[in-house]
């Protein structure tokens, strides 16, 4: 994201990021610009809203809006507008306190749009404003899925995520977000894997027993035996003889 | 399948860990305490002096049978629980031991000698009402149940049924009493309340008559009516305040006759329902004319029904008498009352029961404990002596279910804490210094004074620390000579101190029981009772208890080490909160876990509902830890709550976050603390409660110490954990139970930012769910309804191959996910408890502790249980000795570390670091409590037992001077040389 030219980003008035789900594959920038609000009609918008307050005092205003799309490939994407010259000074004072910046999206379910049951109450993330500052406005916000769908949980982490005290000078860095949006569903967690170590199992055992079992006694000893006899053979051949030496001696 | 078993087999053989109990070490580090529960039935064997044998039925559906002089067990049978095992009645003749089990669904009939089950019979159904002996001819034969429309007959010879009746217009009557006193007939008593009385008589050869009684003010037989004398139904009526009699065998329609107890100048304790106490010595013949009238909660009264089945004459008026009970023994039969005698103890005494007359010398002394509960129940056992004077022992229940049975004169024989069959959680602490210890460690504390001060203090404890040495010597010499039995190492609480590896504890242990049961709903029977126990780890003997009144019944309890020992001369402390569940009201019980005294703090006043309670590592000025409790309002109260507290608390205020579950709204939320003391949300999770609702929630144990930040691979590249101590893990299961849908889901959140780390679900299972949170991992464990098995699951989590952060870890600066691997495997059996083993530095390798319902404790590797064991082996994963993945766990007869010491329905283990790193302090709790050490790595830092320090060391010296004698003999010729 960083690699897109400020001059161009600046130009763009509402950046707009869409990803897809577990695909971090970012199709950032101004290019798209106005696209994602007129082609998402299928989906819905839900508004995410943040708030930093000098006194920790909750207010909560709208930050943009966040384009949902659920189905088979739940998608999401946002879209938002500039901070302004009063919000960015805020910030900057809600940072020098150690104050909070928070965000919050209402309760929805991406699945079951028809029923229009709206759950009341929010879903609520935080980050530390001065890393929010420090890191020139570029957030990570994370939704997270149940398994049918609901909205459970939201995230937000700034990158870097440290507070290092530096200040930042220029006013242009606070002006836009540069906001990486995914959307996790819950990972199935595996079974215990049988049929692999059963196969596992069956190709050692072909390789180790089959050899083994397919030769017969003889075939697999014939040159011992076949030795031994031949030993035999010449110790009986060669006795007599001996023997027959020592009589003579004796 | 055979096939793979067997390659199993041969694989596991590679990857052998030996790790079994020798003979010689059984019983060496470990003991068991085998528990029965709260006594609800008692007997005595026979009525001789000699016999020795007791038994008793449980709550805990146990029957089981005691040495009465040592207050062993003999036997015991543990039944199932919940109500199907529950025990209805023990009924004793003889040699056979007749028992009502799982609300009247089997009589069984057991033999007391040895213990074993003569026969079982199948009753029919119907809820258990009564049930008694009926004798014929003199010689009890039969046994009479009776059920809620039924009544049958049973041979005690064989358990066959006799006869069974079905019970006339059995919806409107309740029938409640079953009375049989030697002759041809059976009675059932039934009463429609404040109506009238049924009285129903069947003769053994099957016949019955039907005799209705007006009784308009009776509403209860089974608490309000006993039988007396040659079969007179004495009732007495609280409203009226009158006795009433009636001849249940009367040929003609029988009415009741009152007699006011005015009359008899008795007067009740206002608002006391008034109790009767009779007793039948023998089902063949009627029972006593006497009988026992309680008036108020101290006041009983014996009397005596006349001849002519009318009037009563007062025997003799005992106030006060907590207690009173019959007991008989031949043809004599005697009352035995316990009054109270001082603030200490309590007197019990004889009295002959024809005559109200004190029998003399029979008095014995029942000890009470000041911090123990007052006694409940009285039995008796009476004996006739050589002298053929009545002897007794006797056997007291107290309100904490403790058994004590005292002989005479007075002599406490044995004591059994019965309370222990129900631990709720319990704690380990380290035992105090010695005093001579202390005083170094002393020294080190204050604050230092000037150096010459501080040089004859040091001389001072140098000088001590010599005299306690010598008197060490001079105390081993002196018992040297003595022979070894007669040494003994009594473990007192004056005696108590650290040994050398701490490797003896004591173990604080919190109990409740208090089950409210069909029997006990009498006013005190549902008040909780819970006590808390002191015991020392090595030989596992009770060194103090403490007994809680009016604890709330379904109170949850968390029991906090706020002060450990380590800070002399400060005395450790502990807190128990008590936690309504209903009202969430809390209320602390602080105390001190060595001598289990009470301390006098100021309690902070807790007005509101706690939702949470917290341990910061904020220590007080006098070391003691804070302790947070939040409030329904979000409010936040700080014990102990000192100038120094607060301010402390101030100034980290923004550092402070906790959380809050509710499980009943799947709401999960963070807060932060401000600086003045109140709370802000700042982070929310909701899951939904129609998909899944949260089971259960589990951080990691704040002494958990991870001495490896990563694994070495097999490339020599290492492998960094993902060490977030704020990490927990939340356990799921669905609402839908239907085998194809329902799952159990594993959420790794992040407790200060409210981050979901990681979310997975495992399908097609459901719980319950065991699992165990530690380092960098969570294993857990469901029941998988495809293919019908229990599995074991394990996920580890890795930063990856560099670390974000190696100095410091802060959950607020983690930007990156971690890797979660994750694997899993069959286990071949269910299991009821899991707990990690746990050492002092966390470098001996882990092991699990899982709690099988066979009663094993099996010590599972770690090892197995390692997402990175690979399907096909490679030389990468063979140089960090991974095993290769088996769907199988093996569960291995030497890995069971209580050998045949099996823990009857194991409830949890506790594990606790000892001193020696290479081993684990582990307490299983259940029924019984078992206590041993385990050696996750073996004791590579212990020498062995048999270790042969005399070989060694006479080598040694042996070298030694060979040395000198060969440098000598050395010299010697280099010299000659030299000389040549």
């Amino acid at each position: 994201m960083a690699s897109v030219p400020r001059s161009f980003l600046l130009l763009s008035i509402i950046p707009t990021i869409l990803i897809l789900c577990a695909d971090f594959a970012c199709c950032n920038t101004g290019r798209k610009t106005g696209d994602g609000l007129d082609t998402d009609f299928s989906g819905f918008s839900v508004p995410l809203e943040h708030s930093f307050e000098v006194d920790d005092v909750s207010r909560f205003r709208m930050r943009g809006a966040l384009q949902l799309r659920g189905g088979r490939e739940t998608s999401v994407s946002l879209s938002q507008s500039q901070l302004s010259e009063e919000d960015r000074k805020t910030l900057k004072e809600v940072a020098a306190v150690d104050g909070l910046y928070k965000i919050r999206v209402p309760r929805v379910s991406l699945t079951d749009r028809q029923t229009e049951r709206q759950m009341d109450g929010y879903l609520t993330a935080f980050v530390r404003a001065c890393s929010l500052v420090e890191s020139h406005l570029s957030d990570v916000i994370t939704l997270h899925t149940d398994v049918s769908g609901y909205l459970i949980g939201v995230s937000i982490v700034t990158i870097p995520g440290a507070c290092r005290g530096t200040e930042v000078e220029d006013e242009v860095d606070l002006e836009a977000f540069n906001t990486t949006l995914t959307i996790i569903a819950p990972t199935n967690a595996p079974q215990p894997e049988t049929a692999l170590f059963i196969e596992r199992m069956d190709i050692e055992h072909e390789k180790r027993g089959k050899p083994q079992e397919q030769k017969s006694f003889f075939a697999k000893y014939w040159y011992l035996i076949l030795g031994g006899a031949i030993f035999l053979m010449a110790s009986s051949s060669a006795q007599p003889s001996a023997g027959g030496a020592e009589e003579q001696q004796s | 399948m055979a096939k793979l078993t067997s390659l199993f087999v041969i694989l596991l053989s590679f990857f052998c860990i030996s790790e079994a109990v020798f003979e010689d070490q059984v019983g060496k580090f470990d003991w068991r305490q085998q528990y029965v529960g709260k006594t609800l039935f008692a007997h005595f064997e026979s009525n001789t002096q000699s016999s020795k044998k007791m038994f008793v039925a449980t709550d805990k559906n146990i029957f089981a049978s005691f040495n009465s002089r040592t207050g062993d067990l003999l036997w015991r049978h543990v039944d199932k629980t919940g109500p199907e095992g529950s025990i209805d009645i023990l009924l004793l003749h003889g040699q056979d031991a007749l028992m009502v089990v799982g609300d009247g669904r089997l009589l069984r009939s057991w033999d007391t000698n040895i213990g074993g089950l003569n026969w079982e019979a199948v009753l029919d159904t119907g809820s258990f009402q009564a049930a008694c002996f009926v004798a014929i001819q003199d010689t009890v034969k039969l046994v009479a149940v009776l059920k809620k429309a039924a009544i049958s007959l049973h041979y005690l010879s064989n358990g066959h049924q006799k006869w069974v009746e079905n019970l006339p217009d059995s919806d409107a009557v309740q029938y409640q009493a079953v009375y049989s006193g030697g002759e041809e007939e059976v009675y059932v008593l039934g009463v429609v309340p404040n109506s009238h009385l049924t009285i129903i008589a069947y003769s053994l050869e099957d016949g019955e008559i039907i005799k209705s009684v007006e009784a308009s003010w009776l509403s209860s037989i089974e608490s309000s009516c006993v039988v007396v004398g040659q079969g007179v139904l004495m009732c007495v009526d609280p409203a009226t305040l009158a006795l009433y009699t009636l001849p249940i065998q009367a040929e003609e329609t029988p009415e009741f006759s009152q007699i006011l107890l005015q009359s008899l100048d008795l007067e009740v304790f206002p608002g006391f329902q008034p109790v009767l106490v009779s007793s039948q010595p023998h089902p063949a013949r009627s029972p006593l004319s006497e009988f026992f009238l309680q008036l108020g909660p101290d006041h009983h009264v014996l009397l005596q029904l006349n001849a002519d089945g009318y009037t009563i004459a007062p025997l003799r008026d005992f106030q006060p008498a907590f207690l009173v009970s019959f007991a008989t023994t031949g043809k004599k039969t005697v009352a035995a009352v316990m009054t109270p005698k001082n603030e200490t103890a309590c007197a019990i005494n004889l009295f002959s029961v024809d005559s109200g007359r004190r029998l003399l010398d029979t008095t014995v002394l029942f000890p009470l404990e000041p911090n123990g509960g007052k006694p409940h129940t009285l039995y008796v056992h009476a004996f006739l002596k050589k002298d053929d004077s009545v002897g007794y022992r006797v056997l007291v229940q107290t309100q904490d279910h403790a058994l004590t049975f005292i002989q005479q004169p007075g002599r406490v024989v044995w004591t059994r804490e019965e309370a222990l069959a129900d631990v709720v959680t319990m704690e380990m602490v380290d035992l105090p210094l010695t005093g001579t210890q202390a005083e170094l460690e002393g020294e080190f504390g204050k604050k230092a004074d000037g150096l010459f001060p501080m040089v004859l203090k040091r001389l001072s404890s140098q000088v001590t620390l010599l005299q306690a040495w010598l008197a060490h010597l001079w105390k081993l010499f002196y018992e040297a000579r003595k022979p070894r039995s007669q040494v003994k190492n009594e473990v007192t609480i004056e005696t108590l101190s650290r040994d050398e590896f701490n490797l003896q504890k004591m173990m604080v242990m919190v109990t409740a029981s208090g089950k409210v049961r069909r029997e006990g709903v009498t006013a005190s029977g549902k008040v909780r009772r819970e006590g808390l126990f002191g015991i020392d780890s090595k030989s596992g003997s009770i060194l103090w208890k403490h007994y809680l009144e009016n604890v709330q019944p379904n109170a949850a309890f968390k029991l906090i080490v706020q002060r450990t020992t380590a800070h002399f001369p400060h005395p450790p402390q502990c807190t128990l909160l008590i936690k309504d569940k209903d009202t969430g009201l809390a209320t602390l019980h602080v105390f001190n876990p060595i001598f289990g005294r009470k301390s006098h703090i100021a309690l902070p006043a807790l007005p509101r509902p706690i939702l949470q309670s917290l341990l910061l590592p904020v220590i007080d000025q006098d070391y003691a830890k804070v302790l947070l409790l939040v409030d329904d309002q979000y409010k936040v109260t700080a014990f102990p709550s000192t100038k120094n507290v607060l301010q402390q608390l101030q100034e980290m205020a923004s550092s402070i976050f906790f959380y809050l579950i509710r499980s009943d709204q799947g709401n999960l939320s963070g807060f932060r603390l401000r600086k003045d003391l109140s709370t802000e949300r700042i982070w929310e999770v909701v899951l939904p409660t129609e998909v899944q609702k949260i089971v259960a929630v589990k951080g990691k144990r704040p002494n958990e110490h991870v001495h490896s930040q990563g694994r070495v691979m097999g490339d020599r590249s290492v492998l960094y954990k993902y060490l977030n101590p704020n990490l927990l893990a939340v356990v799921t299961e669905s609402t839908d139970t239907h085998p194809e849908r329902a799952f159990v889901g594993v959420f790794l959140v992040d407790g200060v930012t409210g981050r979901i780390i990681h979310e997975a679900v495992q399908r097609k299972a459901r719980g319950p769910v065991h699992f165990v949170h530690s380092e960098n991992w969570v294993v857990y464990e469901y029941w998988n309804t495809k293919s019908r098995r229990n599995e074991f699951s394990v996920l580890e989590l890795f930063e990856g191959t560099e670390l974000y952060n190696s100095t410091v870890f802060s959950s607020l600066d983690r930007p990156h996910l971690p890797q979660v691997l994750q694997q899993t495997y069959i286990f071949p059996s269910p299991i009821t408890t899991m707990e990690a083993t746990l050492t002092e530095k966390g470098i001996t390798s882990r092991h699990l502790l899982v709690g099988l319902p066979s009663g094993a404790i099996l010590s599972l590797p770690k090892m197995f249980l390692d997402p990175r064991r690979p399907e096909v082996v490679t030389e990468h994963s063979r140089e960090e000795n991974l095993i290769p993945y088996a769907p199988e766990m093996p569960i291995r007869t030497e890995w069971f570390i209580n050998y045949n010491q099996t823990v009857a329905r194991v409830k949890g283990i506790y594990t606790a670091p000892s001193g020696l790193e290479s081993t684990c302090l582990v307490v299983a709790y259940g029924l019984d409590i078992y206590q041993t050490r385990v050696y996750p790595s073996k004791q590579f830092d212990v020498l062995k037992d048999d270790y042969d320090y005399v070989l060694i060391s006479s080598v040694l010296f042996a070298l030694f001077f060979a040395t000198m004698i060969s440098k000598r003999l050395a010299q010697v010729k280099l010299l000659n040389r030299a000389w040549r």
